[in-house]
C-alpha cells in the first residue's frame, strides 16, 4: 500500500482547511517561482521523464502532449484547456479535486500553461458541479488576491489568467474537440482531426486539453522530481492515481493509490471488500463505463494499470471501478449503459447516431430474453461496425461494454433466451 | 443530445434584470475580443436562473441579440444541452440519477420514493408547481450513490426513507442539508479512513463514523 507521505492529494476528502492558507500548509504554491525559473523545456522534460500518462482515460503521455505545442511564439496565443467535464459513469475523482484540492489544479494550470507558452487557462467544468465550481472560483479569487496568478504570477513576471467555463449537461463535451466547440459557444460536436488542437484548437489557436487530475499532479511531480514519481507504480505505468470504487462494495470511496495495485487489494483494503465476500463477485468494470467488464477469474489477479488492463482486453480508463456482485443482472447493467450512450450521442456521425439506438434496443430485447441466439452474433457484428467508424470515441465507448459482455458472459445471454422460450412454451400449454 | 421541444405558451419579452448586468458584463469579458459568442452558454444559464428555471424563446432571442449571433445558433445551443429547460419546471427540480453505479446501490428505491411522495412520473410537474421530477444520467458522485440533484445541490447516499425525508422538508419550505445523508464528510470510506490517517484534524468536524 502507498505510504501517506507519497500521496499527492492529502486533502482529497476535504477534512482539512480547503482555503489557500490550508493549501499552503500542505505544500501547495511552495517554490512555484523556482519551478517556473527552470524554463519551459526543463519542465516539459521533467514531466516526460516522470512517465505521467493522462488521467482522463486515454493514458497518453502528458509531457509528450505538452511538447506538441509550437515552441516559437506567433501572433496566435496559446491556450491550456482543462477538461473538468467529468461524466463517465463511475467516475467522480475530479469532483474531489475541484472542491477539496482546487489550489493544486490552479498551480498546475500555471505551471503547465507556462511550459506551453499559454497565458490563459479555461477550465471547463460540467454544469451540474455547481457547488464544485463555486469552490474552485473561491480558490481562483484567493490566488489572484495573493498575486499567485494574474499579471505577475508568483512574481515571475509571467502573466497568467484562469477562467472557469461551465458546461450545461452534455457528456460528449468531455471529448476534447467537442469541449472546444462548446467553449466557443456552439453545440458540442467533435471536430475532425487533423488539424489537431495543438495546431488549431480553441479560437483557431494552439491548444492543449488536459484532464483535471493530470494537471493537478504536476506541481508535486516538479517539486519532488521525476525520479520520485517513477519510483511509484510500475514500468511505463508510473505514479499514483485516484480510484473511485462504486457499486457492490461495503464502503464505496475515492482513494489515491499506486498504479499497478492489484484490483482485489484495492477493493479489500479501501472499500471494505465486495459485499458478501470476494467469492460473491460477479464482474467488475475497472475503468468507467466505457471499458469492457471483467469476470471474477481475471479480477482475481489483474493489476490496476494501463498496460495490464489493456492486456486483458479492458482498460484503466478513468480509474473508476464499478463492482457487481453475483446476483447482478449483468445484461440489464450493460443495457443501462447502452441507453446512456444512446442518450449522449451527439448525432453527428451516422454509425453512432443510429448504432447506439439500435444497440440499446437490441440490449433491451436481450435483457428480456426476447431474441434469437443468432442475434447475439449480429449484435457483436454491429458493435464492430460502429467501433472505429466515427469521428470521436463515443462510438467505441458504446461498443466496448457490449463486446465485454458477449466475450465473457455469452452463456448468460443464451440462458436468458432459453428461459424465455421455456416460459413461452409453458404459457402456450 | 437533448433535442427538447419548447412549450407553446411563451412570454412576449425578456430582459436581464438590473442585478444581472454586472455578471453579464463580467462573463463576456472572460473571453477574447471578437469571441463573445463563448458567453452564450453562461448567459443562457443566467437567463434561465432569472426566469424561474426555464428558458423562454424571448430570452434566447435576447441573448442572441446581445452577442450578435444569429438566433438559430442560440436555439441550437439551447436545445442541445440538457440543463436548459425549454418548458417551465417546478420550484424544486428533482433530478434522480439511474445510471449503473446508482442503480447498483438502489436508485430504483429512490425513484420509487420520489414518485410516491410527489405523485408524479418522470417528466411531470406537481399540480402546485412545486416539484418537477426528471431522470438524469450520471452526475459524477458514484461513490456516494444513489444520489439526486435538487436545484444546485447534490443529495447523496440515499435510500427510500432518506429520499422521502428530503422531499418532506422541501414541502414544508425547509432546505434539507445537502451532501451525504448518512453522515459521511465527502467520499471517504464509511467504515473509517484507510489513508491519510496520520493527518491531524484541523478543527473540522468529521461527521459520522468516518475519520479516526
Amino acid at each position: 500500500m502507498l505510504n501517506d507521505q507519497d500521496r499527492i492529494f492529502t486533502n482529497i476528502y476535504g477534512l482539512e482547511d480547503i482555503s489557500l492558507k490550508g493549501a499552503k500548509k500542505r505544500g501547495d504554491w511552495s517554490r512555484t517561482k523556482s519551478i517556473l525559473a527552470k524554463g519551459r523545456e526543463k519542465i516539459i522534460d521533467e514531466i516526460k521523464d516522470s512517465g505521467l500518462r493522462g488521467r482522463g482515460g486515454a493514458g497518453f503521455s502528458t509531457g509528450m502532449k505538452w511538447s506538441f505545442m509550437p515552441k516559437k511564439p506567433s501572433e496566435r496565443p496559446h491556450y491550456l484547456v482543462i477538461n473538468a467535464d467529468e461524466g463517465e459513469p463511475g467516475t467522480c475523482k475530479d469532483r474531489e479535486i475541484l472542491r477539496n484540492e482546487p489550489h493544486k489544479l490552479i498551480e498546475g494550470a500555471l505551471v503547465a500553461s507556462f511550459a506551453m507558452g499559454a497565458h490563459a487557462t479555461y477550465c471547463y467544468v460540467r454544469g451540474e458541479f455547481y457547488r464544485e465550481t463555486e469552490a474552485l472560483q473561491r480558490a481562483v479569487d484567493e490566488a489572484y488576491a495573493a498575486g499567485l496568478i494574474g499579471p505577475d504570477a508568483c512574481k515571475s513576471g509571467y502573466r497568467f489568467d484562469f477562467y472557469i467555463h461551465r458546461g450545461m449537461g452534455a457528456y460528449i463535451c468531455g471529448e476534447e474537440s467537442a469541449l472546444i466547440e462548446s467553449l466557443e459557444g456552439k453545440k458540442g460536436q467533435p471536430r475532425l482531426k487533423p488539424p489537431f488542437p495543438a495546431n488549431v484548437g480553441l479560437y483557431g489557436c494552439p491548444t492543449t486539453v488536459n484532464n483535471v487530475e493530470s494537471i493537478a499532479v504536476t506541481p508535486t511531480i516538479l517539486r519532488r522530481g521525476a525520479a520520485w514519481f517513477t519510483g511509484l507504480g510500475k514500468h511505463q505505468n508510473t505514479g499514483t492515481k485516484l480510484f473511485n470504487i462504486s457499486g457492490h462494495v461495503n464502503n464505496p470511496c475515492t482513494v489515491e493509490e499506486e498504479l499497478g495495485i492489484p484490483l482485489k487489494e484495492l477493493i479489500e483494503t479501501h472499500a471494505g471488500g465486495v459485499i458478501g465476500g470476494w467469492d460473491n463477485l460477479g464482474a467488475i468494470i475497472p475503468g468507467g463505463s466505457s471499458v469492457p467488464m471483467l469476470p471474477k477469474d481475471i479480477c482475481d489477479t489483474v493489476t490496476m494499470d494501463f498496460d495490464a488492463l489493456s492486456a486483458v482486453q479492458s482498460g484503466l480508463g478513468t480509474g473508476a471501478v464499478i463492482v457487481m456482485d453475483k446476483n447482478t443482472d449483468l445484461i440489464r447493467a450493460i443495457c443501462r449503459l447502452s441507453q446512456f450512450y444512446k442518450h449522449e450521442s451527439c448525432g453527428q456521425c451516422t454509425p453512432c447516431r443510429e448504432g447506439t439506438g439500435w444497440m440499446w434496443r437490441m440490449m433491451e430485447r436481450l435483457a428480456a430474453g426476447d431474441a434469437k441466439v443468432e442475434e447475439i452474433d449480429l449484435l457483436e457484428e454491429v458493435t464492430r461496425q460502429v467501433e472505429g467508424h466515427t469521428i470521436c470515441a463515443l462510438g467505441d465507448a458504446a461498443a466496448w461494454p457490449i463486446q465485454g459482455l458477449i466475450r465473457h458472459f455469452r452463456p448468460h445471454l443464451e440462458q436468458r433466451i432459453a428461459d424465455r422460450e421455456a416460459d413461452g412454451k409453458t404459457e402456450a400449454a | 443530445m437533448s433535442g427538447q421541444q419548447d412549450t407553446p405558451t411563451q412570454p412576449d419579452d425578456f430582459a436581464f434584470a438590473a442585478e444581472y448586468a454586472e455578471t453579464v458584463k463580467r462573463t463576456i469579458a472572460k473571453y477574447p475580443k471578437g469571441w463573445q459568442e463563448s458567453a452564450v452558454m453562461p448567459l443562457l444559464d443566467l437567463a434561465q436562473r432569472q426566469h424561474d428555471g426555464w428558458l423562454p424563446r424571448a430570452a434566447i432571442d435576447t441573448v442572441a441579440q446581445m452577442l450578435g449571433m444569429p438566433p438559430i445558433r442560440v436555439y441550437e445551443v439551447a436545445s442541445f444541452y440538457t440543463m436548459y429547460n425549454l418548458k417551465p419546471v417546478g420550484k424544486n427540480h428533482v433530478q434522480v440519477c439511474t445510471n449503473l453505479p446508482c442503480w447498483l446501490r438502489g436508485s430504483d428505491a429512490v425513484v420509487g420514493a420520489c414518485k410516491k411522495s410527489l405523485g408524479v412520473d418522470f417528466g411531470e410537474t406537481t399540480e402546485d408547481g412545486m416539484f418537477t421530477l426528471t431522470e438524469v444520467e450520471c452526475l459524477g458522485a458514484c461513490v456516494n450513490a444513489p444520489m439526486m440533484q435538487i436545484g444546485d445541490d447534490y443529495y447523496e447516499d440515499l435510500d427510500s426513507d432518506r429520499t422521502e425525508a428530503i422531499l418532506e422538508k422541501l414541502k414544508a419550505g425547509e432546505i434539507p442539508k445537502p451532501g451525504s445523508q448518512t453522515g459521511r464528510h465527502t467520499s471517504e470510506p464509511a467504515g473509517g479512513l484507510t489513508t491519510l490517517t496520520n493527518k491531524k484534524p484541523n478543527g473540522q468536524k468529521i461527521n459520522g463514523k468516518g475519520g479516526k
